[in-house]
């Protein structure tokens, strides 16, 4: 027990000692006994390090894991890519990982220059001015969208697409409850049906690509949210953002999304990291959510960096703060940021265009197999769907015992949808690979 | 000879130095380091067709340009992020004494538990059969985190504390609706954390503060005065944020459940009573914790953390879903939902990886090692406190559990030394300063957590830098501690010209 306690028993003594005390005990003497816990925690005793990562080894062991352990074509917002050995080294730098939130500006300089140079990524990236230092991940960044944008028109209807993934839009449902009122516009032929009368919105929720994969009409959505009067809130790939058209150039007012494709493992679904940007004016200096790093100066005229427009935040702003964030996500924002310096502009391409040739590339493999259909005839970068003659539980459990992870099963979020597939490539799957999945894919949905 | 070519000496492109480790020389922006063209990445040879953008992605949708993004080496990467390491204080660099925070030492077991292959390449929309390794590892922590706080079910998606705190006040209006009851007001210590009542304020309830008293503690009889039947909860840290163990909790906690309302555990002090006492056993209804302070997850410069709620038996059946449940007739995980659940905090499972760390570090201390990491933290505490006695004013006085408040009000009296002047004074003296101006109850507040982890003799130290720059403020009227820091990368910032400028990415000068 106690392995990371350093005292010795003689220095406890000691320590006591000056305090008067005894006993280790004696500490807690003034809490009343009511309340004090007899006979210690029921909890097994302490263990070493090599049975600890035995047991670790063990848990590890009886996962499947999609990296490793298939051949995957899983998407639906967790996405298997390289990860460079020089973003992992990095990200593991202890200075990193064992510092706590830049508050002291004058000892965090890495820390708050890593997330200056993240922020100016991530507005690039959606073609926005200004990035926040991250949020907690996907969804709760598209709650934080809605919240800005409700504060902003000082409105409470959002109209969310139903093409914005299922587990996004239920966070948005829980934490949103108690303030705003969620409208859901349908999915025709792959892509959001908006009404023509959005009432009086506060935001219009659009995915880009869409959880189908599909190219959504981003300029149309963001006219119908001005025309209204509402901000247009794009929840945006980012990579995605290699090929396509910038949310910001589209007309989007915030650009909120996922960054785990960059520098972030599957890891069961996170610690992932939350993208954020918006307009400069009139969002930032009022309504931005989490925390912002600024450049200014030092005593000495250098240039330095610096959390900065805390006023907005909640350790000032208490009850009237617009968002209750304290921590975010730095070092996996830190993660993304070295990753995507390692792609660099030309790479972050290369990538784009990789993912899309994959999924072209199975597609056409994959719909000649009889009775399987694309999902909508709407265009996709590098996650389709598909429909399926058997249900796609079934398909899935067939491909699993060949080696593949063949997608997720849409069934239990759109039933309507019928037998639904959801597959995505990334740049780490071969023609042979697929090749090899389109030949068991014929036969698993038999 | 010819002229050194102009492309070779732009001034910080693809330049690997280290200038700004031992020269102090500012370090450039990522992108400064550019040069065009030049690239560090490479992909897997694939063999798929090579179609062109533009056969890819119609006119419409497809961008003239990728985003702009820095052009850099692997090499120049490297470098630059390697020196902007050594311009960053880290608790593997040396003891960070930061009140509320908890900056423990977390050790490298877990980084390695947190590593293996078959737990980071798990998709997270992956069949219950193939990760049952991971729903094992998720009921096994729901198990021992009500184990050590002393509740019944846990739900581990919230991503950090606050999202935990956001949770917990969405579980306690569930509560509160289920009851048919319609309540508007929680009440909150004016100790508490920001993050308490913005977290009241988007789960749609109005903050009521309830004074401290002169003790430090709750003010019984001003609670008495603010409990009725508008009161949804009272939300406690305990100890408390003055690092105070709230002695009258029983008596809290029967005047909130006597109105009807719920008693919420702010989990940000539990590092000092695991093993000890028991949230749920002082009469709590709902606890949250922040897995990056008690059970060591690293801080990661402001998160990964991870904020698991906790609840008592008759809220059960409201909390977040899925969670992964033992099915008997089996023997096999499954993800169950509960019957009235308040909906998904997070995209997934919560912050998988990092709640894996917070397993191993459990499993390496156990129950008795928990215990006496709570002994030990609240022994330096009392130490620390105890040789400060002369060099600040404790306006609270009661004895401390894991970190104290002292106030510098009297030196700045005396000298007009500010507590940010010491602090950043402190830094040259080898520690990080500890937290300043919080809880707002306190002039002048330093709020000194050494946690557990640190050597008798490093809180020793840290004693006597405390003396030392206390002193040298009476002796030289503030002179060294208005110029601190000296011997960092940077020195004082302005942090006014920042908000004024409003400079948030790097543009091309």
């Amino acid at each position: 027990m106690g392995h990371y306690v350093p005292h010795t028993e003689a220095e406890l003594a000691a320590m006591l000692g000056f305090l008067g005390l005894e006993s280790l005990d004696d500490l807690y003497a003034h809490i009343p006994d009511a309340v004090r816990l007899a006979g210690g925690l029921d909890v097994a005793p302490g263990a070493s390090e090599s049975d600890v990562l035995a047991r670790i080894d063990a848990l590890g062991a009886a996962n499947q894991p999609a990296a490793g352990g298939f051949v995957s074509f899983a998407g639906f917002g967790a996405y298997e890519h390289e990860l460079p050995a020089a973003v992992r080294a990095l990200t593991f730098r202890s200075e990193f990982v064992t510092s706590y939130t830049p508050y002291q500006a004058e000892l965090s300089q890495g820390v708050l220059q890593a997330l200056f140079e993240y922020q100016t990524m991530i507005s690039s990236l959606f073609g926005l001015d200004v990035a926040n230092a991250s949020l907690y991940d996907g969804a709760s960044a598209a709650v934080e969208g809605l919240n800005l944008a409700a504060a902003a028109t000082r409105r409470k209807v959002a109209w969310v697409s139903a093409a914005v993934h299922p587990n996004v839009r239920e966070v948005i449902r829980t934490l949103t409850a108690p303030r705003l009122e969620l409208r859901e516009a349908p999915i025709v032929d792959g892509v959001t049906r908006w009404p023509d009368d959005l009432g009086d919105a506060a935001a219009v929720l659009v995915a880009y690509p869409n959880v189908l994969g599909c190219l959504e009409d981003v300029a149309d959505a963001a006219r119908r949210a001005h025309d209204a009067g509402a901000l247009l809130v794009a929840y945006a790939d980012p990579v995605a953002a290699g090929l396509l058209r910038s949310v910001g150039s589209l007309g989007a007012d915030v650009a909120v999304g996922e960054g785990q494709p960059f520098g972030t493992p599957l890891g069961f679904g996170g610690p992932y990291v939350g993208l954020f940007a918006t307009r400069q004016a009139p969002y930032v200096r009022r309504w931005l959510p989490g925390r912002l790093v600024g450049e200014t100066l030092d005593a000495d005229e250098r240039r330095a960096y610096v959390l900065t427009l805390s006023t907005r935040e909640q350790h000032i702003r208490r009850a009237d703060a617009s968002s209750n964030v304290c921590t975010n996500q730095t070092l996996i924002a830190i993660a993304a940021a070295i990753h995507l310096a390692w792609l660099g502009s030309s790479g972050l391409r290369e990538l784009a265009v990789r993912c899309a040739r994959g999924a072209r590339y199975a597609r056409e493999q994959l719909v000649r197999i009889p009775g399987v259909e694309p999902l909508a005839d709407t265009p996709t970068l590098y996650e389709f769907g598909l429909r399926t003659p058997v249900p796609a539980a079934t398909v899935l459990e067939r491909l699993a015992e060949e080696g593949y992870l063949g997608g997720v099963d849409l069934a239990p979020h759109y039933p309507e949808l019928g037998n639904a597939l959801l597959l995505a490539v990334t740049e780490t799957r071969t023609k042979a690979e697929v090749d090899g999945f389109a030949a068991a894919f014929e036969k698993a949905v038999r | 000879m010819s002229s050194v070519p102009e492309l070779l000496t732009t001034p910080n492109a693809g330049r690997a130095s280290s200038a700004a480790v031992i020269g102090r020389d500012r370090e450039p922006v990522v992108f400064e380091l550019s040069s065009p063209g030049r690239r560090g990445w490479s992909f897997r040879a694939t063999g798929m067709p090579e179609w062109d953008a533009a056969e890819l992605v119609a006119d419409a949708h497809r961008n003239d340009a990728p985003p702009v993004l820095p052009e850099v080496s692997e090499r120049d990467l490297v470098a630059h992020f390697t020196r902007l390491t050594s311009r960053n204080y880290s608790v593997d660099l040396g003891a960070y004494p930061l009140g509320s925070c908890t900056m423990k030492y977390n050790p490298k077991l877990c980084d390695v538990a947190s590593s293996v292959p078959g737990l980071t390449g798990v998709h997270p929309a992956q069949p219950a059969e193939q990760t049952q390794g991971w729903l094992r590892l998720l009921a096994e922590l729901e198990d021992v985190l009500c184990r050590v706080t002393g509740m019944t079910a846990a739900t581990l998606q919230p991503a950090a504390g606050a999202q935990g705190e956001l949770t917990g006040l969405l579980l306690m209006r569930a509560w509160h609706a289920a009851q048919g009851s319609v309540r508007t007001k929680v009440l909150i210590p004016d100790s508490a954390h920001g993050t308490n009542p913005a977290s009241v304020t988007l789960a749609g309830y109005q903050t009521v503060e309830v004074p401290s008293d002169a003790r430090g503690l709750v003010d019984l009889d001003a609670l008495r005065e603010l409990v009725d039947d508008e009161i949804a909860g009272l939300m406690l840290t305990n100890p408390n944020t003055l690092g105070l163990f709230e002695t009258d909790i029983v008596e809290i906690a029967r005047l909130v459940h006597d109105a009807g309302g719920l008693l919420y555990y702010d989990g940000a002090n539990l590092n000092a009573i695991l093993g000890e006492v028991r949230p749920g056993d002082m009469g709590f209804d709902i606890v949250h914790m922040n897995l990056h302070k008690t059970f060591a997850v690293p801080h990661g410069g402001g998160g990964p953390g991870a904020g698991p709620v906790a609840v008592a038996a008759r809220l059960e059946e409201f909390l977040p879903g899925p969670r992964p449940a033992l099915d008997a007739a089996t023997n096999r995980y499954v993800w169950t939902t509960p019957p009235r659940s308040i909906g998904r905090i997070h995209g997934w499972h919560g912050n998988a990886l990092a709640l894996a760390r917070a397993y191993s570090y459990i499993l390496a201390n156990g129950g008795d090692g928990l215990q006496r990491v709570a002994e030990a933290a609240v022994l330096n505490a009392r130490y620390l406190k105890e040789r400060l006695r002369d060099v600040f004013d404790f306006p609270y006085d009661e004895p401390c559990m894991h970190e104290f408040v002292g106030s510098a009000a009297n030196v700045k009296k005396a000298t007009g030394v500010k507590a940010l002047d010491l602090a950043k004074r402190l830094i040259e003296e080898g520690f990080h300063p500890p937290t300043m101006y919080f809880p707002l109850i306190v002039d002048e507040a330093l709020m000194v957590e050494p946690t557990e982890t640190e050597s008798p003799q490093t809180v020793e130290a840290m004693a006597q830098a405390f003396e030392r720059v206390v002193a040298e403020a009476r002796a030289d009227g503030g002179a060294a501690a208005h110029a601190a820091p000296r011997t960092t990368p940077v020195s004082r910032v302005d942090e006014v010209l920042a908000a004024k400028q409003l400079r948030l990415r790097w543009t091309p000068e």
